[in-house]
Order: C-alpha cells, then sequence, then structure tokens
C-alpha cells in the first residue's frame, strides 16, 4: 500500500526515476492536447456542427460563465490558465475508471507544482492588469501594518491548495486500498464513486478559489 | 523501554488521537453550513442553483482542516520518517 504515485517506480536508469505519477501526467497532457486538437482543426460556424465541437462549445462556455460570475470582468485573458487547471484536475479525477490508473494529483509533487503556478500567476495577472506600483500597493491595504500579513496569506493559501487537493485524492486511493483487504465486493465501487465525486469537487474548488485569488489582484481599487 | 518501541507507540497513538480529533470541529461547522443553507433554500427557492454551488464550494473549504488532520495521520503511518531512520539504524548495524 503506497502513498502515492511516486512510489511506484517504472523505469530507472541511475539516478532517473521514471515513476507513475511522471507518466499518468504525461498521458494525461497528451490526451488532452491531441483530443483538442483534433476536435478544433476544422472548426463550422453553421448552424449544425459536429458533436465533439459542440461538447467542446460548451465546456468552454460554461468555464467562461463561471469565470465571470466570480468576478473577472474579461474571462478570455484568463480562461487559458483557469481552464486548463480546471480540466487537468477533472480527467485526471475521471480518469479513475481505468483500471490499473491511479491519479497524479494524489501525489503532493503535483499538487504542490499546481499551487505553486497559481502562486506566480496571481502577481502576473495583478501586474498585466495595474501596473508595478498598482499591485504593491495592494499589499498595503487596508494599513501598512497588513503587510506582513498579507504576505504570510498568500503563501498559506498556496499551501492550503496544495495540501487540501493532495489529500482529497490521496484519502480517496487510500480509503479504497484499505476496503479491498477488509471487504473486497461491494463498498469498494461505492468509495469509487464518492472519489469520482469528490474529484470533481476538488477540481472546481481549485479553479474556483484560482479565480478568486486572480480576481481580488486585479480588481481595481475603489476610492 | 527502548527508543523504537517508544517511538512507534508514540507515532501509533498519536496518528488515531490526531484524526479521531481533528474531525469533531470540521464536521460540527459542516452541520452547522448545511442547516443554514437548508433554511435559506426554505426561504429563497429560486436561489437553489447560487445556494447550493456556495454550499458545495464552503464545505470543501471546511473539510481542508479535516484532511490536514487526515494527511498527518496517514503520514505517521505510512511515511514515518523517524521510524524510517530507526529501522534504517537498525539494519545498518
Amino acid at each position: 500500500m503506497h502513498l502515492s504515485p511516486d512510489q511506484v517506480v517504472l523505469w530507472r536508469y541511475g539516478f532517473i526515476n521514471l515513476n507513475a505519477t511522471i507518466v499518468t501526467t504525461w498521458g494525461l497532457m497528451l490526451v488532452l492536447s491531441i483530443s483538442s486538437l483534433l476536435i478544433t482543426r476544422r472548426l463550422e460556424t453553421e448552424l449544425t456542427i459536429s458533436r465533439w465541437q459542440c461538447g467542446l462549445e460548451i465546456v468552454v462556455t460554461a468555464i467562461m460563465k463561471q469565470i465571470e460570475e466570480a468576478g473577472l470582468r474579461q474571462p478570455e485573458k484568463y480562461i487559458g490558465f483557469l481552464g486548463t487547471l480546471f480540466l487537468f484536475i477533472a480527467i485526471a479525477a475521471i480518469a479513475t475508471i481505468i483500471p490499473g490508473y491511479e491519479s497524479p494529483t494524489g501525489s503532493l509533487s503535483t499538487t504542490a507544482a499546481l499551487a505553486i503556478c497559481v502562486f506566480v500567476a496571481v502577481p502576473f495577472f495583478g501586474i498585466a492588469e495595474q501596473g508595478l506600483r498598482g499591485y504593491l500597493d495592494s499589499y498595503l491595504k487596508p494599513t501598512v501594518i497588513m503587510l506582513p500579513f498579507n504576505i504570510i496569506s498568500e503563501l498559506s493559501r498556496t499551501l492550503a491548495l496544495a495540501v487540501r487537493l493532495f489529500g482529497n485524492m490521496m484519502s480517496g486511493t487510500m480509503i479504497l486500498a484499505i476496503l479491498l483487504t477488509i471487504a473486497p465486493l461491494i463498498f469498494p465501487i461505492v468509495m469509487s464513486a464518492l472519489g469520482l465525486l469528490t474529484g470533481m469537487v476538488q477540481a472546481y474548488i481549485f479553479s474556483i478559489l484560482a479565480t478568486v485569488y486572480i480576481a481580488a489582484a486585479t480588481r481595481e481599487a475603489k476610492a | 523501554m527502548d527508543s523504537v518501541t517508544l517511538i512507534a507507540m508514540a507515532s501509533i497513538i498519536t496518528a488515531g488521537v490526531t484524526i479521531s480529533i481533528g474531525c469533531i470541529g470540521p464536521a460540527l461547522g459542516e452541520g452547522r453550513s448545511v442547516a443554514a443553507a437548508l433554511t435559506s433554500l426554505a426561504q429563497q427557492p429560486d436561489a437553489a442553483a447560487t445556494i447550493t454551488r456556495t454550499l458545495f464550494v464552503g464545505l470543501a473549504m471546511i473539510e481542508s482542516t479535516a484532511i490536514y488532520s487526515f494527511v498527518i495521520s496517514m503520514i505517521l503511518i505510512f511515511a514515518n520518517p523517524f521510524w524510517n531512520h530507526m529501522i534504517a539504524e537498525a539494519t545498518g548495524k
């Protein structure tokens, strides 16, 4: 029983390890990129469009609407980052249907990487929107004394993002592994369905929190 | 009692206590938030979509602290650095 897919080493050469996390992450990246490449190759704008294009449009417009509702007025600028975040974590969770697959977000390395991406993206979008001066001034709001607390809160919410996603995914796989040794017939299937649900909820939570943080950083300071 | 036994005992007991105490607070908080959501759903059924979405987001945030305790408990049982160090020392001798 392993804690995370980091410990499943598939290939070793010297000190280079190819563990299950890396393989599944790259597999997911390939699946997402190739499928979207194939679907968007010939986009049609008539009344009847292909089913795949329709499905993709549903996904993209739903994400755009969510981003707009969370407070970002021009979702086209941010949907590349936020949409990819949501789709990666969601597909990583759904693919647990495939036997022998373990979600790469069950490893602290992957979730830490995603959280660091959000940590870097917030000042990036904030400076792009408000300029360096405007963004740094937002750390001094509401008073100058809050500067260390604002910095600490930035770091702690990054940590919270990483550990929340890792804990939820890891607990799903761990409960499944324990139940398989205790009551292997029906109960693990129920827990697997619960794991799918929490995976989707956590994907939504991760991207909505990233959206809210970016919205807070790009919001114009009201007088 | 030598240190190896002491470390094992402390890890096992702490793992159990961590997860049991760590789940009390979030469970109470989630119960209160669902009760408030049900009340507001009864008062304003038109806003059901917003209320339900906000409820789930809030529940996931509250769940985080329980997850932190669970992670510590799992680390103590399965990836305990002190135990690994002791085992490495014992087998190295």
